[in-house]
């Protein structure tokens, strides 16, 4: 497998009467991109809007972030088994819309979707300030059930990202990162003198609005697989969450996977990566020991000497963290994880709901309990009423001067645990 | 700024009462300095002055814990300190809990407290979170190296404004307080380059060291289930229909108790959950199916269960820190012991 990814920088976006890229900026024909996006009978209404880094904007509440991307080469297409058809990807060439995305929102779906400034101190704790944002307001139907509603806005995104990404198609990219992931065989013939690498990445599956898909398929109803770490650059995993926002990887984070971009630095030179093992986070424990139990199975048959592990959410997945842990340590294969913890708002209570002595080398993204206060902004784009009720806020977080006060919890991307973010946290 | 305020406590023997036969004195207030204040003063005169001193036995301290911490409460609330500093208590056990009581009081105020203790005083594990504790030597030899140590620890204290940096800069016990911090690198690479340190076995330093947990032993059967009187209490956040007391979907800074003598069954009209962390959309329809009320009550019906408690109590575990789990199940069982309750259902989600 061998993957281009061909980089577009997109300086700004605007609204116009043709959806194109010229010089970095991109264009919107709103009409046009509603037209596509419509057509599910539990969406009552759709509009779009645009939110640019250091605009005095808010967006609340926020449900993904999906990366324009289009595949210009090589095996089938954007979201397998959602755009495209369900083709294994990975290979070719990739184009991306570099510094632009499309953000859903609208009425709240569960508790819990999150909250990005454009400017201001909350924007400093998620990447998406940073970005040039399409912002899809999709209303539902009255009534419609959670869940249905979490799938049809889940779509809405996804089409956006991919009409988006279309744009990309024809366009000279300003930069191409080359990403190569060898047969397992072929790997250890070359780097035969190398450590072997995996990266285990796991998907939240808690299910009741907690979600992960692969090739289409919702993550809880995997058995742990082994995928090359190409696949996810084009979309071979999407979020279906919508959860606590601070640790849970929206579809941008996973398309821009940052565990498997770093473990390519050094991919060669200190170890051989071999490629990924995708785990689930399931509630039972007999799904968490029959998990856990394949990741080792599967660490053990690629004879592995090192793996990263990286957890989505938290309390729960942290049983499911450890045992990945333990039975991976038992077998001498040494471990590096990575979390984000729960401290209390004072940051003295124990961070995670388990523990185990051989987690000897943890990354943290940082306590999602903090609390921050987020100044008013001239422009809300969504509802800021849910902001007493998402996971991070509290009756009067809401002020009557349009401030919240919230834990970063309801910042999305803010903790995240795929280490996307530079923040950590040290003990005092 | 003008020299800052400090509030200086003492056991009976540094306070100059007594020996162990003083022991039992109750808390007093005097001006100024006593024994090592003194010194402490003389070093800190540029910054700050000990206004107050306090001293105690340290058998009433402990012994009379609710009246020897409401004495420093009013103490605090009199003099108004800036700051607070305790003992030195070396490896005085006693001493070390009385210094760690009253820095958990001035901690409740906003007020910073430093003390100074040897690394295996009780005090220090217990009491870490709400002072700085600086180490010292197992006796009160150790006093000529502990002055100057504290009069350091608070001229940085004073000059930083409490930003005194990490416990391995400043020489404090670690205090078990995570705070946040943007890092040079994001995550991802760390984590690589921890690796690959800990692939060619050279020094590492985990960001989370691994916490010690305390396991909850399971409490032995109820003898006889038939006679017992039973109570509901649940995590999963079930509370009659419009959240009254306004439980938090995540982090809950509460919990509720509510009446559940008018109710034969949870349905969609007099209940909901609060909780954030699940599809709320099956227990709005009957959370029974959280608490189970509904069954509960025809085996009380039935005679299999003896009572059922006439209240039920809920949080919501989505988030919520373990200091304030801790905190609401100790007040939970307090009410619940006090009522006659024998046994509970803890349901979580």
């Amino acid at each position: 497998m061998r993957l281009e990814l061909g980089k577009i920088f997109i300086k700004d976006v605007q609204f116009g009467s043709k959806t194109e890229v010229n010089k970095g900026v991109l264009t919107v024909n709103k009409e046009e991109l509603i037209k596509k996006i419509s057509g599910d009978p539990r969406i009552a209404s759709i509009n779009v809007e645009l939110a640019k880094p250091g605009e005095e904007i808010r967006i609340i509440p926020v449900k993904d972030v999906i990366e324009p991307r289009v595949k210009v080469e090589g095996n089938g297409g954007i979201f397998p088994g959602w755009i495209s058809k369900v083709e294994t990807v990975g290979s070719g060439r990739t184009h991306i819309l570099k510094g632009a995305a499309v953000v859903t929102t609208g009425k709240v779906v569960g508790f819990q979707e999150g909250i990005i400034d454009m400017s201001g101190p909350g924007a400093e704790y998620t990447p998406f300030s940073r970005i040039n944002n399409v912002v899809i307001i999709a209303e539902p139907i009255e009534k419609l059930p959670q869940h249905e509603h979490e799938a049809a806005v889940r779509m809405i995104g996804l089409k956006a990202a991919a009409y988006i990404g279309e744009t990309g198609r024809n366009i000279q990219p300003d930069e191409v990162d080359v990403y190569e992931a060898l047969p397992f065989f072929e790997g250890t013939e070359k780097y035969r003198d190398l450590p072997r690498v995996a990266y285990v990445y796991m998907l939240q599956s808690q299910g009741l609005l907690h979600d992960t898909y692969v090739y289409g398929v919702d993550v809880k109803q995997i058995i742990p697989t082994f995928i090359y770490a190409t696949e996810v650059f084009d979309g071979a995993i999407i979020s279906g969450n919508c959860v606590s926002a601070c640790d849970k990887n929206t579809t941008y984070h996973h398309l821009n996977s940052p565990v498997i971009e770093d473990l390519y630095k050094y991919h060669g030179k200190e170890y051989n990566f071999v490629g990924v093992i995708i785990t689930n986070e399931n509630v039972t424990l007999a799904d968490k020991e029959r998990s856990s139990n394949y990741v080792a199975k599967l660490a053990s048959m690629l004879n592995l000497d090192a793996a990263i592990v990286s957890e989505e959410g938290f309390g729960n997945p942290d049983a499911d963290l450890i045992m990945n842990c333990k039975k991976l340590e038992v077998q001498g294969i040494k471990t590096v994880l990575i979390t984000d913890e729960y401290a209390g708002r004072d940051g003295a209570s124990q961070s995670l709901a388990d523990a185990n002595p051989a987690a000897t080398a943890v990354v943290t993204g940082g306590n999602a309990n903090e609390v921050i206060t987020l100044p008013s902004m001239k422009k809300v784009i969504g509802h800021v009423e849910p902001a007493d009720v998402i996971a991070g806020g509290f009756a009067g977080s809401l002020a009557k001067d349009g401030s919240i006060t919230v834990e970063i919890q309801a910042i999305t991307g803010a903790t995240n645990e795929l280490g996307f973010n530079k923040m950590s946290a040290q003990g005092y | 700024m003008s020299k800052r305020r400090i509030l200086h406590y003492l056991n009976q023997f540094f306070g100059q009462i007594g020996g162990e036969d003083k022991a039992d004195i109750s808390p007093m207030i005097k001006e100024g300095q006593v024994g090592p204040g003194m010194a402490l003063n003389q070093g800190l005169k540029e910054v700050a002055e000990i206004v107050n001193t306090v001293i105690c036995g340290d058998s009433y301290f402990n012994e009379n814990l609710d009246e020897a911490k409401a004495a420093i409460q009013n103490y605090l609330d009199e003099v108004k300190p800036d700051l607070v500093i305790a003992g030195p208590a070396f490896n005085a056990g006693r001493y070390g809990m009385a210094c760690g009581h009253v820095a958990e009081v001035a901690a409740e105020k906003g007020i910073p407290v430093i003390t100074a203790m040897y690394e295996e005083n009780p005090g220090v594990e217990i009491f870490a979170k709400y002072a700085y504790i600086i180490p010292t030597a197992d006796s009160a030899a150790g006093m000529r190296k502990a002055v100057p140590a504290i009069i350091n620890f608070v001229k940085k204290f004073i000059e930083t404004d409490g930003e005194v940096g990490s416990p391995e800069a400043a020489g404090y016990f670690p205090r078990g307080i995570r705070k946040n911090f943007f890092a040079e690198k994001r995550g991802s690479l760390r984590a690589v380059e921890m690796l690959i340190r800990k692939l060619k076995t050279e020094e590492f330093k985990t960001e989370y060291p691994m916490p010690d947990f305390d396991r909850v032993a399971p409490n032995p059967p109820v003898a006889d289930i038939s006679k017992a009187k039973v109570a509901l209490v649940t995590s999963g956040g079930i509370v009659p229909k419009g959240n009254p007391d306004r439980i938090e979907s995540s982090s809950a800074s509460k919990y509720g108790k509510y009446k559940l003598t008018d109710l034969l069954e949870f349905t969609e009209d007099n209940s909901e959950t609060a909780h954030g962390g699940y599809d709320p959309v099956y227990a709005n329809q009957d959370a029974d199916r959280v608490v189970p009320l509904d069954v509960v009550k025809e085996m009380v019906g039935e005679g299999k269960i003896g009572t059922l408690h006439d209240y039920w109590y809920a949080t919501v575990g989505n988030g919520t820190s373990v200091a304030n789990a801790k905190k609401y199940a100790a007040d939970i069982t307090k009410d619940l012991v006090a009522d006659g309750v024998e046994a509970v259902i803890l349901t979580s989600t």
